[in-house]
This record gives C-alpha cells, sequence and structure tokens, in this order.
C-alpha cells in the first residue's frame, strides 16, 4: 500500500460565491493576488516535503482557469519539488493529454523530470474534466481517440532509442521522434490512466497501466475496478490483479482528536462545496455520448431540482458514500478497510489532504496523524502484491 | 436507430463509407436543402412550402439525425464532398442550392467547388466565415453559454420555440444530443469558420440571395454584410419577426423568399 499527498493547490480568498458565476474558465484574474499566490506555493512545497518526511509519497495535478487548482503547468512545480526532495515518489496526474497539441513535448517533459528526480517519475495521462476544454479551446469531441493515440506515442517516443522514427496518425504527426534525454527509468517510467468510466478503465487494465478514480465513492468504484481487471484478464495478463495496479483518490483527514479531525474534515469539503460550476461548462457536447446526455437531459426535465434533493452536503454524508475518510486514526482505519473491501481492494491511496482554508499547521498535523498512525497499519495489512478483487 | 421512424419519406444512401438518410419530397426542378446545426427536425413545414413547387432533397449531414459519422470526417468541407456525391448518385447534374446556417456553410463550400453546377443558391443565417478582427468572435460562442442564452440567439420568440423533452421520445432526444456533438466537432476549431472559404467564393458566379431572421443573434446584420461582399452577384434579404432560424419561425415567408428568387 502506498499512500500519497495531494494538493490542488488550491487559491481560496475569493468573493462570495454569489458575486461570480462560475470558479472556473470565466472568474477573471485580478482576483488573483501573485503575492498571496506565491506566498501560497512556498506553502504547498513545503507541505508536500513535509509529506515526504512522514514516509508519503507526492501526486500533484493540473488545471487550467481555475482558483480550484492554479497549477495549469504542473510539469514545472515537479521540476521544483524534484529539487526539493530526495525519496518520495512524484505522482503527476496527470498530463491532459486529450488537450495537448505535441504529444512528443509531453515524452520530453517526463523524460526531463525523470531524470531531475533520478528515477523516482511516475507519469499519469488523464483525459481532462469537462470544464477544461474551453481553457484548452480543445474539441470536446474525440477525446479519448486522441488520448490514446498520444499515450501510445509517448511511450514509443520513451522507449525507441535508435534514432527519429516517425509517426502519422489520426490525430498527431511528427517526422523526426527522437527525444533528449530519454527517461531513467527503463524501459519508461510507471504509467498511471485516471478514469471514472467502466469502459475507459477496461482499456487502462488491457495496457496493465495503473488505473486511478476519483471520488467515485462505494457507488462506482466497485464497477471500475471491475472492468479494469476484465481488461487486464482480457489481455491474458493472468488471473490475478495485484492492488498495486489499483488507486482511488479521496478527501483524507486524521487527528488525534474527534474534534480536531472534524475541524478539519469541515474544511476539506471545500474541495466539493466550492466547485460552483454551471451546466454549459459542466457538460460540453461530445463529452459524454449522445445516449447518456439524453438521459441526464431528461432526468433534469422531470426533475429540475434532482440534484439538490438530497440537501447540503456535510462530512457524514461523503464519509457515508465513501469520498472522505475522517476522523481519529482508529476511525479512519475502519472507513478505509471497509471502502477497500467494497470495492474489491486497491494499492494506492491519494489523499486530497489540503484544500481551501485548510491552514498549514491544520495540513501538517492531517499528514502527519495519518503517516504516523494509520499509513503504517495499512501498509502492514495491504502488501503492494495483494490480490485485488479475489472472486470477483 | 431508424431513419424511417423520423421522416416517412426519407432513404437511406450510401455514400462511400457514410450512409445518409435523405428526404426527397415534390415535384418539378431539383433544390437541395442543406439543414442547420440543430439538424432537420424542425424544418418540415418549410420544407413542405419549398415541395409545392421544387422536388426537394434534403439529406441529414453525416453525423446528424441517423446518418452515419465515420472516424475520419470532422469538416465542413468532408460534408461538402460527400452531398457533392450525393448528387451524382442521385442523377442530378444542376440544382438549386438553399442551405441554413451550418448548412449554408456546406452550400458555399459546395458552389465553391462546383461553381457550374449550381444555377441559383440562397443561404439563410449562413455562417462559415471569418471577416472580422481575430480579437472579437465574428458568431457568438454558443458552447460557453447556458442553454436559454442559445435559444434567445436562435429565435425571435424563444418562449413560443421551446422545447419540450417531455414530449420527445428517446430517439429524439438523442439525435438531438448528437447533432449537437457534431456541430461542436465541425465548428470547434477554427471557431464557426474554415479560413478557406472566404478566398474562394469569388469563383461563385450565380446569384447568390442572403437571407436573415431580423432578430438573428448568431449572424449579425453586418456579419452578413460582410458575407456578401465575398460573392460577385449578391442581394441581401431580411425576414420579419424571425431569429436564426428563419425557417423554423417563419417558414412561410421564407420559402416565399427563395421561391421567388429561385423563379
Amino acid at each position: 500500500m502506498k499512500a500519497w499527498h495531494f494538493s490542488e493547490n488550491a487559491y481560496p480568498y475569493l468573493p462570495p460565491a454569489e458575486e461570480y458565476e462560475s470558479i472556473r474558465v470565466n472568474l477573471p484574474n485580478h482576483h488573483y493576488d501573485p503575492a498571496k499566490g506565491a506566498a501560497l506555493y512556498d506553502r504547498f512545497l513545503d507541505e508536500w516535503c513535509i509529506a515526504e518526511d512522514e514516509g508519503l509519497d507526492i501526486m500533484l495535478n493540473e488545471h487550467h482557469q481555475t482558483a480550484t487548482c492554479v497549477d495549469p503547468a504542473a510539469p514545472i512545480v515537479l521540476g521544483a519539488l524534484a529539487r526539493l526532495t530526495k525519496k518520495a515518489r512524484l505522482l503527476i496526474l496527470g498530463n491532459p493529454v486529450a488537450n495537448r497539441r505535441q504529444p512528443v513535448r509531453i515524452a520530453e517533459e517526463m523524460a526531463l523530470l525523470d531524470i531531475l528526480s533520478k528515477g523516482r517519475l511516475e507519469c499519469g495521462f488523464v483525459r481532462g474534466v469537462p470544464f477544461e476544454v474551453l481553457p484548452a479551446n480543445s474539441n470536446p469531441v474525440r477525446m479519448n481517440e486522441r488520448q490514446w493515440e498520444a499515450m501510445d506515442l509517448i511511450v514509443k517516443a520513451w522507449t525507441r532509442h535508435d534514432g527519429p522514427f516517425s509517426h502519422e496518425g489520426r490525430f498527431f504527426h511528427h517526422r523526426n521522434v527522437n527525444i533528449w534525454p530519454r527517461p531513467w527509468q527503463q524501459p519508461h517510467p510507471p504509467v498511471w490512466v485516471s478514469s471514472t468510466s467502466p469502459g475507459g478503465a477496461r482499456r487502462v487494465g488491457e495496457h496493465g497501466y495503473v488505473q486511478a478514480t476519483f471520488l467515485t465513492g462505494y457507488q462506482n468504484t466497485g464497477a471500475v475496478f471491475d472492468s479494469y481487471r476484465a481488461g487486464w484478464r482480457a489481455a491474458g495478463r493472468g488471473n490475478d490483479v495485484p492492488i498495486n495496479r489499483l488507486a482511488y483518490a479521496a478527501l483524507v483527514y486524521t487527528a488525534d482528536n474527534e474534534s480536531d479531525a472534524r475541524a478539519g474534515a469541515e474544511k476539506l469539503l471545500w474541495y466539493m462545496t466550492g466547485n460552483k460550476v454551471p451546466a454549459h461548462y459542466r457538460n460540453p457536447p461530445g463529452y459524454l455520448p449522445p445516449a447518456v446526455q439524453a438521459k441526464m437531459l431528461r432526468s433534469t426535465a422531470a426533475d429540475p431540482l434532482g440534484g439538490n434533493r438530497g440537501g447540503p452536503l456535510t462530512v457524514e454524508k461523503v464519509i457515508e458514500t465513501g469520498l472522505m475518510f475522517a476522523g481519529t486514526p482508529d476511525q479512519v482505519y475502519a472507513q478505509f478497510r471497509k471502502f477497500y473491501e467494497h470495492v474489491g481492494g486497491f494499492g494506492h491511496l491519494l489523499i486530497m489532504g489540503q484544500a481551501g482554508f485548510l491552514e498549514h499547521d491544520e495540513t501538517v498535523r492531517g499528514i502527519r496523524s495519518f503517516a504516523r498512525h494509520v499509513y503504517p497499519r495499512l501498509q502492514q495489512e495491504f502488501g503492494d502484491l495483494t490480490i485485488s478483487g479475489n472472486g470477483r | 436507430m431508424s431513419g424511417a421512424a423520423n421522416n416517412p419519406d426519407s432513404r437511406r444512401v450510401a455514400i462511400a463509407d457514410v450512409e445518409l438518410d435523405v428526404i426527397e419530397r415534390g415535384q418539378g426542378a431539383p433544390l437541395l436543402y442543406l439543414h442547420g446545426g440543430a439538424g432537420i427536425a424542425g424544418d418540415h413545414a418549410f420544407i413542405d412550402l419549398l415541395a409545392q413547387h421544387r422536388r426537394v432533397i434534403a439529406p441529414s449531414h453525416p453525423g446528424f439525425g441517423t446518418s452515419s459519422l465515420p472516424d475520419w470526417l470532422d469538416t465542413v468541407e468532408d460534408i461538402a464532398h460527400i452531398h457533392l456525391a450525393l448528387l451524382d448518385r442521385l442523377g442530378v447534374a444542376t440544382v438549386d442550392l438553399v442551405g441554413m446556417s451550418l448548412g449554408g456553410w456546406i452550400a458555399a463550400d459546395m458552389a465553391s467547388k462546383n461553381p457550374e453546377r449550381f444555377p441559383r443558391v440562397a443561404l439563410i443565417g449562413p455562417i462559415g466565415v471569418k471577416t472580422g478582427p481575430s480579437d472579437k468572435l465574428d458568431i457568438p460562442d454558443i458552447f460557453a453559454m447556458p442553454e436559454a442564452a442559445v435559444e434567445k440567439l436562435r429565435f425571435h420568440d424563444p418562449e413560443k420555440q421551446k422545447a419540450d423533452i417531455n414530449q420527445m421520445t428517446d430517439e429524439q432526444l438523442i439525435v438531438m444530443t448528437r447533432n449537437n456533438e457534431t456541430l461542436a466537432l465541425l465548428t470547434w476549431e477554427p471557431f464557426m469558420h474554415d479560413p478557406k472559404l472566404k478566398h474562394r467564393l469569388h469563383r461563385v458566379t450565380a446569384p447568390v440571395l442572403l437571407l436573415r431572421g431580423v432578430s438573428d443573434g448568431i449572424v449579425s446584420a453586418d456579419y452578413l454584410a460582410r458575407y456578401a461582399r465575398l460573392f460577385p452577384n449578391v442581394s441581401i434579404k431580411t425576414i420579419a419577426e424571425a431569429g436564426h432560424a428563419a425557417q423554423i419561425e417563419q417558414p412561410q415567408a421564407t420559402a416565399k423568399a427563395i421561391l421567388e428568387f429561385l423563379q
């Protein structure tokens, strides 16, 4: 079992949410104070270093035109971390390959990071959430096809060492691919792919890459992992899928006592409550298949308030649905274990451990409490090569 | 999905690896009608009016209605080639051309390729060219606004034209979302235009009529005037009490203007 400290590097100093339409895409950047932003970066980098000191590994991601994640060029921040850290694995999850025009450039950036970190890179690829297509001016139709062509080309660029090769594909054209440097790790850095749908996970399983899913909870995570295992087996990788092929991202906050844990968990909820985004950014044409889109339109028309029927999000509710593990070390352990068994097991916990107004000392307390009092039990109990989904 | 379920008089025509749904209605000299980005479903009243005087051929474009969409196809120009081949298949040597919005773009592209084939060309709220400055969109970004705002641009009286999802079959709802997906595929970048088209329209020497609903929020009067300058032989006409989809809001007046022009 590996645990990864993940921070989206949010910029929380915003006007009241009623005063803006969306926290993503069109929120004017005059709300961003460069001095405050720089101080936040100092802090977030420190927190990643503290996570490393505590034995956790490090994860970061990339979003664009949003206050929820002010990291529009994750490879740059990872470059800083490669020099600030010494032993932690460095996971970028990930490169928004469907939204970038030059896959070979991504191959170069990742190879460079692998060299700078002396082989500590874990390289994730994502399709990108719907809100990313406008900032990237990226066509929301056929993103999966672009993603897979780009990923295959990147892996090829990492693993060919005998001079230029050419690629004339459906979406990308390169006549002279011959990257310098090549990666430190051989044959290439571990590849991760995020997918929250069963169809996507199956393909990841066929390739044997690490499958990560974010905040899919009790309801949807099992199906994603089942599909991964089906793809893995169909591709002839054997019957047994080790848990180190599967990752789950949740909000996690641990503290010595219940009241501190509760206070931290409340602040972490910002991740979800702060994500104010109108429907037309959430659901661009082509992002979801027409039949799925049609179903959503039908249910919205039948029940316009359906999405809000459950009332406001609470810590209890997100713990109950498997989006958050929070409490004392014993409570977090028990919540984790219950979820782990429900979904069939996974070997990477991606800890969304900072959000919004969770201050530095609170964030560090959460990291330390988890690393010292929960993590050792998980590592002991769930070895990396434990078989996932036994009997499923 | 069956096209026949939506349009009793449609049939399937295979052009290369595309299966097109094609409506043929009426008698007389042929007229090719090319629908806009919302698909053909709302255009039947308008097509019927044209078909009282002409043999109307009205395909659903690849990816619209129940016409298929091959993996390789992603531009308006690709569709222009398919529809030129459709005319070959139907044995239609020359034909008057009527296109609405996206269909107007396809029509303009077809006419620029085979100008001798189209004696007269009528375009309703056509898109497809970029003539304004680089720091201002010629066409509003319909992919970055709420649905209700788009409807305001499309219609003079959006309340009256409001689609009731509860009255639609699953099949119709899927067609609607698929149309929107194909529209995005074709028009996302460059946005709503082909940078080359404006340099090719000088070939279209046939008489061209440009029509526009007076309340069209997608194609502005200024945009249409600049579009008109690209054709050697052109006139402009405005349809009263209509928005972008003039053929839906004012089918009589729109059909009348076109039929008069084609006479």
